[in-house]
């Protein structure tokens, strides 16, 4: 069964229509591609899934059952978890306080708790300190947890965002961009990491990426879309040779290449 | 063992306290003694405000409406619950002090109720909207007051005595609630809530895709705030013989903002020296009163050209006094 599916799913701003009835399936334990041209609405499709959006039509589920139109919350609740393509850290917050907000499912203790420091409450606190530690240790930051996480060179602000979504303990990771503004050698070791997070910690991944190397080597499966409309779907190598996604880069008009 | 520490902590801070209260009462002027309890009281106000206004980054422009709500309630059920339990318990001195401590704690929930209501619906506006929001509804409050007959309307409350309102409030009481709300709103500042309330001033929807419940987080901190400046209305309607609608006028929201802006917003420690501070200054410019709000706006004008983060940005104290030191050690290890 699939872990996430779109089911002809609409959005409309205003008089454009951001999303036509794009549909796929993410199977579990994928590692999912999702590319086009810029304003191809890859980026509108992560924030319907998330609810920053609610879609105009359409289905979403998510473990089989609809989540579209749920709010934020709720939706990382469900264990789906997100990185931003502008990145959104807390940047005044060190690195380690950055994940460790993600934590709530580690805590349990109330805000009386907190304020009058429990026992259970400095529990909480070792419990998410550990964990957060562990993560950002899997990506690579453990040398600059009390580090302002707006002094950050941006390679590490991306996979900052990364530990911080895994902190949700999520089953899905949906991550924008995440190779954006790294050089070869991040992108090497990010394609590294986003791996091991499949196959040691049994995540499904999607992620929207215009650094091609990267969708190929990683990527099981990769769906195209281009003005909002799904134009292509199928491995890498299929994806690569198909007429309409060489035609939605290169700026040609369908017609020409047919 | 460690609540028998803190029992011991806490015993200790009340012999001291009650020590330099005493000294105080013998040693100092009448007119010294009340700037004191007054920067206790600012101390109050300003850690309670900095907890939404710095921490969680919502702006209220409306906190004198709940330091009226404390002052209001504590003054009115103080009142009436100080001969009940002079009747119950035989020792004027004990039941006085009970009466006004569980009055300021009535005061504390009301106005901590007023800033949920206040709060639920206008926290989902964001920036100067909700500052507006806020403004309103301070003087909403406000003029509720100066309509309420049973609490003296414009004349103001006075309580059920010739005498006026008891004068309950010392040195001891001012700042054992001072230290309490200090200690109870660092630690919720430096916990789970804390981080998540700095991480919705940072970034809302980073803060909601990371399961963060936004609204309930910013209501709750928002009704704690509230009932902080609740606490120190009830100390200020007992410092003196009663309370006036016109003492939780706007510029005494202003004179909060003020606080936290000086001591440097989102900084527990800076909400303390700006409490005091302004407590001081109100004083000194006391002969010249009406010039009071140009001289804040000129104070606030140099500190966002000199030192635009406050006096000590969004630090602790004690954050700027390791830094101190570990420079200082830094060149040796250099050698």
């Amino acid at each position: 069964m699939s872990l996430l599916s779109l089911e002809k799913v609409d959005k409309i701003f205003g008089g454009l229509r951001a999303l036509k009835e794009v549909s796929f399936e993410v199977p579990k334990g994928a590692i999912f591609g999702l590319i086009g041209p810029n304003g191809a609405g890859k980026t509108t499709l992560f924030n319907v899934i998330t609810g920053v959006y609610t879609p105009d039509g359409g289905a979403i589920r998510f473990e089989g059952q609809s989540i579209g139109g749920e709010a934020p919350a709720h939706v990382a609740h469900r264990g789906i978890a997100r990185t931003f393509q502008n990145i959104r850290l807390f940047r005044a917050m060190t690195v380690e306080e950055n994940v460790m907000v993600a934590g709530h499912h580690l805590h349990q203790s109330s805000v009386l708790g907190a304020m009058l420091r429990t026992r259970a409450q400095a529990e909480d606190e070792a419990r998410l300190k550990k964990r957060a530690r562990e993560l950002l240790d899997v990506m690579g930051l453990g040398k600059h947890a009390s580090d302002v996480a707006g002094s950050l060179p941006y390679g590490s602000q991306r996979r900052l965002e990364i530990a911080r979504a895994l902190m949700l303990n999520p089953k899905l990771l949906l991550l924008d961009e995440p190779a954006a503004g790294m050089n070869s050698q991040e992108a090497a070791e990010l394609e590294r990491q986003i791996r091991f997070l499949r196959d040691e910690m049994g995540l499904t991944v999607v992620l929207v990426e215009h650094n091609m190397a990267v969708v190929m080597s990683v990527c099981e499966a990769v769906h195209v879309v281009d003005h909002g409309e799904t134009i292509a779907h199928g491995t890498p190598e299929h994806v690569k040779q198909h007429p309409a996604v060489l035609a939605a880069y290169l700026g040609k008009s369908t017609e020409e290449v047919a | 063992m460690a609540l028998a520490r803190r029992f011991a902590v806490a015993f200790a801070i009340g012999l001291v306290l009650y020590g330099i209260g005493a000294w105080l009462q013998d040693g100092l002027i009448e007119y010294v003694q009340r700037i004191v309890l007054l920067a206790g009281i600012n101390v109050i106000l300003a850690v309670g405000l900095n907890l939404i206004n710095g921490t969680t980054g919502q702006f209220s422009i409306g906190h004198a409406g709940f330091m009226a709500v404390g002052a209001y309630g504590a003054a009115f059920f103080g009142v009436k619950l100080a001969p009940i339990l002079q009747r119950l318990l035989g020792v004027a001195a004990v039941a006085d002090a009970l009466a006004f401590n569980i009055a300021l704690l009535i005061g504390a929930v009301l106005a901590g109720i007023a800033g949920l209501l206040v709060g639920a619906p206008s926290l989902r506006l964001r920036g100067d909207y909700l500052a507006v929001v806020t403004l309103g509804f301070g003087e909403i409050i406000r003029i509720s007051f100066n309509n309420a007959k049973f609490l003296g309307a414009a004349t103001g409350y006075f309580g059920d005595s010739p005498a006026g309102l008891p004068a309950y409030t010392s040195f001891f009481w001012v700042y054992a609630w001072a230290i309490a709300i200090v200690i109870l709103i660092r630690n919720l500042t430096f916990s789970q809530t804390g981080r998540s309330l700095a991480a919705i001033r940072e970034d809302e929807v980073a803060a909601e895709a990371m399961a963060t419940p936004t609204t309930r987080l910013k209501v709750l901190a928002f009704s704690l705030s509230a009932a902080s400046a609740g606490i120190a209305g009830g100390l200020f309607a007992y410092m003196q013989s009663g309370i006036r609608p016109e003492d939780f006028r706007f510029d005494k929201s202003i004179d909060m903002i003020v606080m936290i802006i000086i001591g440097g917003l989102g900084s527990i420690s800076g909400a303390v020296v700006g409490g005091i501070f302004v407590a001081v200054t109100l004083e000194l410019m006391r002969d010249f009163q009406q010039y009071r709000l140009v001289l804040y706006a000129l104070l606030l004008i140099i500190i966002m050209l000199v030192r635009p983060e406050g006096l000590l940005g969004s630090r602790e104290l004690g954050d700027v006094i390791r830094a101190r030191l570990g420079r200082a050690k830094a060149p040796e290890a250099a050698k």
